[in-house]
């Protein structure tokens, strides 16, 4: 399959007064054309502002500091760590755009659904004003809302979050993006309203041909919409694979931990499977494997020593010294 | 005796605290040194602040008369050094009156809201409608020119800023879940307004404290200005810069004594009161 | 016998809403709108339903953190909506709240210690040891140490802040805690282990639970029954595996098709609801459910179903259930 975007020993730094934290440690991973790729993760693991790397919207104090994220669009290659500022903004909202957890404050409450709509349309063609018009109530009845034509000409706070949300949905397409970044879509939202907004971005990228990035800490988010996933655990992807490898076969201890946590709930016979402890604090990440306080598969090996992210199955990697060959070190 | 104890222990923490910060070092040495000023005036005052030596009248800085002297050939340095006392006193008692019922009126609007809360708030938009220097005016010339006086109508015009500054922050508090969960474990709420709405709304109170500390004095420099705040032959700041004025040209001393000690007093607790809000705030501490 | 421990009956919580210069009362927000149920002795009893459902507002009404208009509210046999506020004020030592976010329930400003012992000072004349041996009790109980009690709450992990709320509410020792979405601030990881607290400290400390939850995955964990609140009104109640396994009203079963499946093999066929949540200012005729229900019947928009037993406990409101 051909890489829509490919990102490269990703790095990115916490500037404090007392030294640069390491958030997000030498991430790689690839998006394929039209494929949607999940990430999950628990909160601070790095997932969101991987994403925002990918747009260039980290700002101080974060910083990248090193590797590459190549997009590739039908024109060129880029590397979207070197662009300038106004290239980059070439790229925003045409060719990636991005989703966020809470529609209520990602619109401006000033303006009209329709001006917040045509918006990107104007700074990226020449189309007249009648026919942005006309682009953005045909979205809107795309993505789903009734009476297109009136909430057109109404204001952020006279809707709802779902609503709100399949706006947001109906912005980040208008320009019939390659890539479109989800960042916790259906968190904010009740689960029937979930429900439909899932739905409605499995059928949206089929009919787009967009690919997704699914950054969530909800599995079963995952399940419902990605094909592909990796995990995220302080700064590192513990994991990659197809999704029903990642449910069904597998590998990092993490994963498992969490995959318990979630599927033991109902379960009443039992005490639920927790996974112990916490999240290392950034900055002051252990030597050797960063799960290793929590895992209960722990060896003598990781405590000393940081294991690396191999292959172990086609196309199914893992970051854990159970899978590692004997003669590795 | 415990808690006195504890208390002092808390507000020396406080100051080791400001003194690691190199701003709020700044803010507290400065305000340090006007303290010893005005308690040690007449030590530190090579003069007395009427004795008059006609024969150096608007006499310029010099060894002897440091700051200079005036038209009556008193000498300036002594006279900024009694000044400090004045200007200290009427900031610290005028910001004490207007702190006490701003908070108790700003308390009471904001905790019990409703007809309570109306009727203060349109009391204090009266009292906010008058320019603060015309209140003042109008306060001194019914109650009649002395210090006294000027400390509270200093202190009543100061009044309706507190209150809105207290009501404010304690609205926002109010609204927080902590409020909720001390009513849910059956606090009194009186203790809810001691123990958690005070405590939370103290870095805005103290920030606004200093701040009209840095007014108060400035306003009785602006009443003596206008002859209306401390009653000659007693010095204060504001009233000698309103003396300065005629002999502008002649003795600029006069002038640039008084000014530099007023901004630098009210740049001093300024500073103060910003690295304080930072210090009493426990997120900022590891 | 009498096992029950708490029984509400009509309870309504109407919130004014206020508009014009005058802040005349235009209208009512019908938050919570005449539900009856009762609470069983050291049972969990859930309350789920999406966000605006007016579950919150019950928990609040029945420990009067916030007014309930009208209905009663039966404690220990002692209708705890006639207390006066001192009376009510004292008892709320045996009736317990924990919140959702444990950023903003603790006061920032004051230590574990003092977050604490300030329960006890409230209700107890106790001596300052007895005080700090209550207190070593209780961090012993939800697992904090000794060394964490001078600390301020920023300088704790949301799951240990949880564990400083839950250690708040049963430090007085009450008998009835109502846990309002205690977990669906935490990660995963951390959902569990608070979960598996709790769980253990009701069966040591003989605790009866309301959880007010969103995520149905934690409901059915934790409780032993249901009531399913929609706009204000309990649609739907029951013993948890019934509702579960066979749910009656349409709208809980829109509810437990959306749930996210746990395996992506297995995609399950969804129940969407068309539409949003109506407005609770003006609650629509008959049914609340009806203009989003795939079921619905002429008479739907017209009367309202009120909860009719379906045996065994299961009670239903919605009229394809109606001879």
């Amino acid at each position: 399959m051909e890489n829509i975007l490919e990102v490269k020993n990703l790095n990115i730094d916490l500037i404090t007064e007392k030294g640069n934290k390491k958030l997000i440690d030498n991430v790689s991973f690839n998006v394929g054309k039209k494929q949607s790729y999940g990430i999950v993760g628990e909160s601070g693991c790095g997932k969101s502002i991987t994403a925002l790397a990918v747009m260039q919207l980290l700002s101080f104090p974060l910083k990248t500091s090193g590797g590459e994220i190549n997009f590739h669009s039908e024109k060129e290659s880029v590397n979207i760590l070197s662009l300038k500022k106004n290239e980059i903004r070439k790229i925003r909202g045409k060719e990636i755009s991005m989703i966020f957890q809470e529609p209520m404050t990602a619109l401006d409450p000033i303006f009209t659904i329709e001006r917040q709509i045509i918006e990107a349309l104007k700074f990226h063609t020449d189309l007249n004003k009648k026919d942005m018009s006309d682009m953005a109530l045909q979205m809107l009845k795309k993505v789903g809302i009734p009476r297109a034509e009136e909430i057109l000409k109404e204001y952020p706070h006279q809707l709802s979050g779902g609503m709100l949300q399949r706006i947001m949905i109906a912005i980040a397409l208008i320009c019939k993006p390659k890539l479109l970044i989800a960042d916790e879509p259906t968190t904010a939202l009740d689960v029937t309203i979930q429900a439909q907004i899932l739905d409605l971005m499995n059928e949206l990228k089929t009919s787009f041909d967009t690919s997704i990035i699914m950054i969530t800490h909800d599995l079963g988010v995952i399940a419902e919409t990605c094909e592909k996933v990796a995990v995220f655990y302080a700064g590192q992807i513990v994991e990659e694979t197809d999704v029903v490898t990642l449910f069904h076969n597998t590998a990092h201890p993490y994963t498992s931990g969490l995959l318990k946590a979630v599927t033991s709930l109902g379960d009443k016979s039992k005490n639920l499977f927790t996974i112990p402890g916490m999240v290392p604090a950034g900055g002051h990440m252990p030597k050797g494997c960063r799960f290793e306080e929590r895992c209960n598969k722990k060896m003598k090996i990781c405590k000393d020593k940081s294991p690396e992210l191999i292959e172990i199955a086609d196309g199914h990697k893992c970051r854990c010294w159970l899978y590692a060959e004997s003669g590795d070190n | 005796m415990k808690n006195i104890i504890e208390i002092l222990k808390g507000i020396i923490n406080i100051i080791k605290q400001l003194l690691k910060d190199p701003i709020g070092r700044i803010g507290f040495i400065g305000v340090f040194i006007i303290v010893l000023l005005s308690i040690f005036a007449p030590k530190i005052a090579p003069y007395d602040i009427t004795e008059m030596f006609t024969k150096s009248k608007l006499v310029s800085p010099n060894g002897e008369f440091i700051f200079g002297t005036d038209n009556f050939g008193r000498d300036v340095f002594s006279r900024i050094i009694y000044g400090a006392k004045v200007s200290l006193q009427v900031g610290i008692i005028s910001v004490g009156i207007s702190a006490t019922f701003g908070y108790i009126f700003g308390i009471v609007a904001g905790y019990f809201e409703g007809v309570v809360d109306s009727i203060i708030m349109r009391f204090m938009d009266v009292l906010f409608a008058f320019p603060s220097i015309l209140l003042a005016l109008f306060i001194v010339s019914v109650l009649g020119p002395s210090l006294g006086n000027t400390m509270i109508a200093i202190g009543i015009v100061n009044t309706p800023v507190f209150t809105r500054t207290v009501r404010a922050s304690v609205i926002s508090v109010k609204s927080m879940e902590y409020i909720t969960s001390a009513k849910s474990i059956g606090l009194k709420p009186i203790n809810i307004i001691l123990k958690h709405i005070t405590p939370n709304i103290l870095a805005p109170f103290t920030v606004q404290a200093t701040l009209a500390l840095s007014g108060a004095i400035l306003t009785e420099a602006s009443l003596s200005f206008l002859g209306l705040g401390i009653q000659p032959p007693d010095p204060s700041w504001g009233s000698m810069l309103s003396e300065s004025r005629k002999y502008m040209e002649r003795a600029p001393w006069l002038a640039i004594a008084p000014a530099v000690f007023i901004i630098c007093t009210i740049l001093s607790f300024n500073i103060l009161g910003d690295s304080l809000r930072d210090v009493l705030d426990p997120k900022l501490k590891l | 016998m009498n096992n029950v421990l708490l029984e509400v009956e009509n309870l309504k919580t109407y919130f004014p809403v206020k508009g014009g210069v005058l802040k005349k009362t235009t209208g009512y927000v019908h938050a919570v709108d005449d539900i009856s149920f009762k609470v069983n002795k050291q049972e969990t009893f859930a309350l789920v339903g999406e966000s605006g459902c007016g579950k919150s507002t019950t928990g609040r009404s029945l420990l009067r953190v916030i007014e309930p208009t009208s209905g009663k509210i039966t404690f220990r046999n002692e209708d705890v909506i006639r207390l006066s506020k001192e009376e009510m004020r004292k008892k709320r030592k045996d009736m317990q709240l924990i919140f959702q976010n444990p950023y903003s329930s603790l006061n920032p400003r004051m230590t574990v210690n003092k977050l604490l012992s300030e329960p006890l000072r409230t209700h107890f004349s106790m001596s300052q040891k007895e005080i700090e041996e209550q207190i070593l009790w209780v961090i012993d109980k939800v697992g904090l140490t000794k060394e964490q009690l001078d600390r301020y709450p920023h300088q704790f992990s949301g799951g240990q802040r949880q564990r400083i709320s839950i250690a708040r509410a049963i430090i007085s020792k009450p008998s009835f805690v109502v846990a309002d979405e205690p977990v669906s601030a935490l990660d995963v990881s951390i959902q569990s282990q608070i979960l598996n607290l709790l769980i253990e400290l009701q069966k040591d400390l003989k605790l009866t639970y309301i959880f007010i939850s969103h995520d149905l995955n934690v409901v059915r964990h934790i409780s032993n029954s249901v009531a399913v609140m929609y706009l204000g009104r309990i649609v739907e109640t029951g013993d948890t595996e019934q509702i579960y396994t066979s749910a009656m009203h349409p709208y809980t079963k829109a509810l437990l098709s959306a749930v996210p499946s746990k395996d992506p093999l297995q995609k399950k066929k969804r129940i969407i609801l068309k539409g949003d949540v109506p407005s609770p200012v003006n609650p629509p005729n008959g049914c609340p459910l009806n203009s989003r229900c795939e079921s619905a019947m002429s008479i739907c928009k017209e009367i309202r179903p009120e909860l009719a037993d379906m045996g065994n406990n299961h009670h239903v409101a919605c009229h394809l259930y109606k001879e």
